[in-house]
């Protein structure tokens, strides 16, 4: 087979092509980061360092950085999901925030049951009410116009305040000294356990994954998510039911979004405490962003932003730089991810597929 | 061909008119495409040149490098002999370039002499001065002969009327050179023969026009001059005098053609689809489609004649479960359909090939097994228990691809990478490869090469003949014309009237395009 070479490198080409902008788009922001770094005073090798030891220095630390990329991974999951069937997913932060609430009373409420039946239930919590709080801008979204954007906006709030009430008032910790808002600690049968240092929830983040991939892309479902993501009009030609799958979508999405909130709480923070989850249902974005919608590149970039994350306290401490640093780093690389041209123009990338200018302009104006 | 547009013998022999405008060894490319290689052409005064080719054959870039929406990446461009650099339309129409779109430029709202006035407003301090535009409006459309009310707003004329406005608009700004791209695209053919007077008139009195056109019998109407285009070049400069359809066809397409659709007598069968009273009123109340009843055969091809934007494009889209419509019935082989339900439509035999094939018939961004699928997905052998059979999937594509003649590098090349021919191919292949009873095309050839029109035209025939329904609507007469059996004219979203196509001419089938009932 003498072609078998050039379709090899057409293979690597086009893996490359997949991945070069977000891959280049890290490195600019490190190259920001490390600027930043500089004129603060700082030596951003050392900075860089300190991270990566914090990041992989010991077990401990793997661990660390696997349970920080546990909730990522459904957070950017969630957001990915509803990427690819044309929605903007801006309320996994409140999804995931009311997910996180939920399986922390479940993980208090309920005693007497077994591990293997209380994690699965409160798991089970935190995925319906992320679905049913997220079926409510699918619902709006299909059947009133109202833009997701928007609405999940404002839901976020509501999903904060609910969050707020219930830490404050009914489900409130009563231990004698306790002053903060917040649940009870969960029972020790709903806390997710470890098998040596990886964390079981991270391993069912993988194979969410997984399945998340063989949904949308060898199922009809997903055939039909992204019918309706890249082209509602043909979808709806194709006798496909697009409002259904707007609620669909935004409910799937939600339902990730749910487990990882649920997955915080029962495998990090050990209770529901408002403020504990901040931003996790952002950092999603920035996930899903990342991987460029693809599930199985969602763990990568967990991980990645995990690493980040697990690594900030021992930077902060032997490098002496703030840990704000990495929110720094973070907010360049969405800025560049998004922001494709900019990452095109600094390494002098070509489109992959140019098409012709359209013109529509008319007398004198462009 | 009529007589008012034979040319004195005088102009054909005078080729010594002075050049206006000379563009020379022009070259532009746009990523993966050459849209002009080495395109020379000369414009003299008082002529109409008309620049022929089929879509894609880079007629509209060359004269957007004129007109200054593109830059050419080589070559030199004069005007009156004096090298000419111009970045921006506003530039071309100081320099008395005038261009009128495909799609007209007008603000809908306002009145003729507010648009006329629009951008290059006659003030008095800082008033507008419309008596002395008005004085000016009246003067030029009583100097050309183009009659026009000057207070009549835009949105209520007709099309033709609304293409004069453009016009008037350009000689407005002095032009001494008019390009009109496609300009009878969204005429009658009536309206069509008013508008060649009108070039004649402008011609008379020293205007010089370029005329874009891919219609064949056109450009042997009006032009002095025809200049060919094919793949970015010139092929080709002849004259009226010197060709005919069938010469200038070949040239255009570099093979012969073959112009009529041969076809055998209709066989025809039960009715297929009744459509009764369907009404369709749009956002305003107003009604897109009004009262509109047909009935379609097995075996036959009923052509829906008519100008764009006459209802057509609702008529379908409710016939095809796209849109609600108002009121009336539709039924396919007795059984009534529900609304805004394509799939139950097709599971009955519904095949419909839609009007705009990117947004309604691909996902551009699919490779071209999952197009192929786009309806059936759902269905054995490509899914079984919600799950794709990839292999299915690819064997499909595969075939159709083989079958409909579908010219791509492999089944899994994204369909916005192919020509509009080979898109269409795939629509066309996607939706005749199943069982159907019926056919629904509108527009299957618009902006098609001539290949592909021909192809698809026999491929229509071919399902007639098998004993299909067939509705075709088209704005193209001649194509209606050369494959219906019988033929309906819609006019402001009502049906005129149904001909026998075999008894129908061109001249009663543009009166009733144009609204007018013989008695």
């Amino acid at each position: 087979m003498e072609e078998q070479t050039p379709s090899q490198n057409n293979w690597l080409k086009k893996v490359w092509f997949s991945v070069r902008i977000p891959f280049l788009a890290i490195i600019l922001a490190l190259l920001v980061g490390a600027i930043i770094l500089l004129v603060s005073g700082a030596n951003p090798l050392e900075a860089y360092w300190q991270l990566f030891k914090g990041a992989f220095g010991s077990w401990r630390n793997i661990q660390r950085v696997l349970e920080k990329s546990t909730p990522l991974i459904f957070a950017g999951l969630a957001v990915a999901l509803g990427f690819k069937a044309g929605l903007f997913n801006i309320g996994a932060q409140g999804q995931l925030l009311l997910g996180a609430l939920m399986a922390g009373y479940v993980g208090f409420a309920v005693k007497g049951l077994p591990a293997y039946i209380h994690i699965p239930l409160a798991l089970l919590a935190g995925l319906l009410t992320g679905a049913v709080f997220a079926a409510i801008p699918g619902l709006l979204r299909a059947y009133s116009g109202a833009h997701e954007v928007i609405s999940t906006i404002m839901l976020n709030y509501v999903a904060i305040n609910l969050s707020d009430y219930f830490s404050e008032g009914p489900w409130k910790d009563t231990t004698p000294g306790n002053i903060v808002s917040r649940l009870p600690a969960i029972q020790p049968s709903a806390e997710i356990p470890n098998i040596g240092p990886v964390p079981v929830g991270f391993i069912v983040a993988v194979l969410t994954s997984l399945l998340i991939w063989f949904v949308i892309n060898r199922t009809t479902f997903g055939f039909e998510i992204n019918s309706v993501g890249l082209n509602p009009h043909a979808s709806k030609y194709a006798g496909m039911r697009t409002k259904l799958l707007i609620v669909a979508a935004m409910v799937v999405s939600g339902a990730l979004a749910g487990v990882g909130g649920a997955v915080e709480t029962m495998g990090v923070v050990g209770r529901f405490q408002p403020g504990f989850n901040t931003g996790l249902g952002f950092d999603g974005i920035t996930v899903a962003l990342l991987a460029r919608n693809n599930p199985i590149a969602v763990i990568l970039s967990s991980l990645f932003l995990g690493a980040m994350k697990g690594g900030a306290n021992t930077m902060q401490f032997y490098a002496n730089v703030p840990n704000q640093i990495i929110d720094i780093i973070q907010g360049t690389m969405l800025l560049f991810v998004t922001a494709e041209m900019v990452v095109r123009w600094v390494f002098k990338l070509r489109k992959q597929r140019d098409t012709e200018i359209t013109v529509t302009s008319g007398w004198g104006q462009r | 061909m009529d007589n008012t547009y034979s040319k004195t013998a005088d102009a054909l022999m005078d080729t010594d008119k002075s050049v206006i405008l000379e563009a020379k060894h022009i070259y532009k490319t746009f990523p993966g495409t050459v849209a002009n290689d080495d395109v020379s052409l000369e414009l003299r005064k008082g002529e109409v040149l008309a620049l022929l080719g089929e879509n894609g054959a880079g007629k509209s870039t060359l004269m957007n490098v004129i007109y200054g929406l593109y830059t050419q990446d080589k070559g030199e461009i004069f005007l009156n002999g004096e090298p000419y650099a111009i970045d921006n339309p506003h530039d071309a129409i100081n320099a008395g370039i005038g261009m009128v779109h495909q799609h007209f430029m007008l603000v809908p709202v306002f009145s003729v002499l507010e648009n006329m006035m629009l951008g290059a407003e006659t003030t008095k301090g800082p008033f507008l001065n419309k008596k002395a535009a008005e004085a000016k409006l009246r003067d030029l459309s009583e100097s050309f002969g183009l009659e026009i009310d000057p207070h009549a707003i835009i949105e209520e004329l007709p099309v033709g009327l609304q293409q004069r406005v453009e016009i008037l608009k350009a000689l407005y700004r002095d032009v001494e050179i008019l390009i009109l791209d496609e300009p009878t695209a969204v005429l009658t053919p009536q309206e069509t023969e008013e508008l060649f007077k009108i070039m004649r008139r402008l011609t008379e009195r020293g205007v010089s026009i370029v005329f874009i056109t891919h219609k064949l019998k056109e450009v042997l109407a009006v032009a002095d001059r025809i200049i060919i285009m094919r793949r970015g070049k010139v092929v080709g400069t002849t004259t009226p005098a010197e060709t005919d359809e069938h010469g200038l066809a070949s040239m255009m397409v570099g093979r012969e053609v073959i112009l009529e659709v041969e076809k055998a007598p209709a066989q025809v069968g039960k009715v297929v689809l009744e459509i009764e009273h369907l009404n369709i009123h749009d956002n305003n109340q107003m009604h897109s489609v009004r009262d509109i009843s047909l009935s379609v055969r097995a075996g036959e091809v009923l052509g829906i004649a008519g100008v764009q934007g006459n209802g057509q494009s609702e008529f379908v889209e409710a016939i095809t479960g796209l849109r609600r419509y108002n009121s009336g019935e539709i039924r396919i082989d007795g059984k009534r359909m529900p609304q805004e339900k394509p799939r139950t439509l097709v599971e009955h035999g519904m095949a419909h090939i839609p009007e705009d094939r990117q947004k309604h018939g691909l996902v551009l961004q699919y490779p071209l097994t999952s197009n192929f699928v786009l309806c059936t997905y759902y269905r054995e052998p490509f899914s079984r228990h919600g799950i794709l059979n990839e292999n299915e999937i690819l064997r499909n594509a595969e075939e159709l691809m083989e079958r409909f003649d579908v010219r791509a590098p492999s089944p899994v090349t994204v369909a916005g990478d192919l020509s509009g021919g080979n898109q269409q191919k795939v629509i066309v292949g996607r939706e005749l490869s199943r069982e159907v009873s019926l056919v629904i095309a509108n527009q299957p050839t618009r902006g098609l090469d001539v290949g592909s029109i021909e192809y698809i035209h026999k491929t229509l025939i071919e399902m007639r003949d098998a004993g299909v329904g067939v509705l075709l609507v088209s704005s193209e007469l001649d194509e209606i014309m050369s494959i219906s059996d019988r033929i309906a004219v819609i006019y402001r979203g009502e049906i005129l009237a149904v001909l026998d196509a075999a008894e129908a001419s061109r001249e009663e089938i543009g009166l009733l395009m144009a609204g007018h009932i013989s008695e």
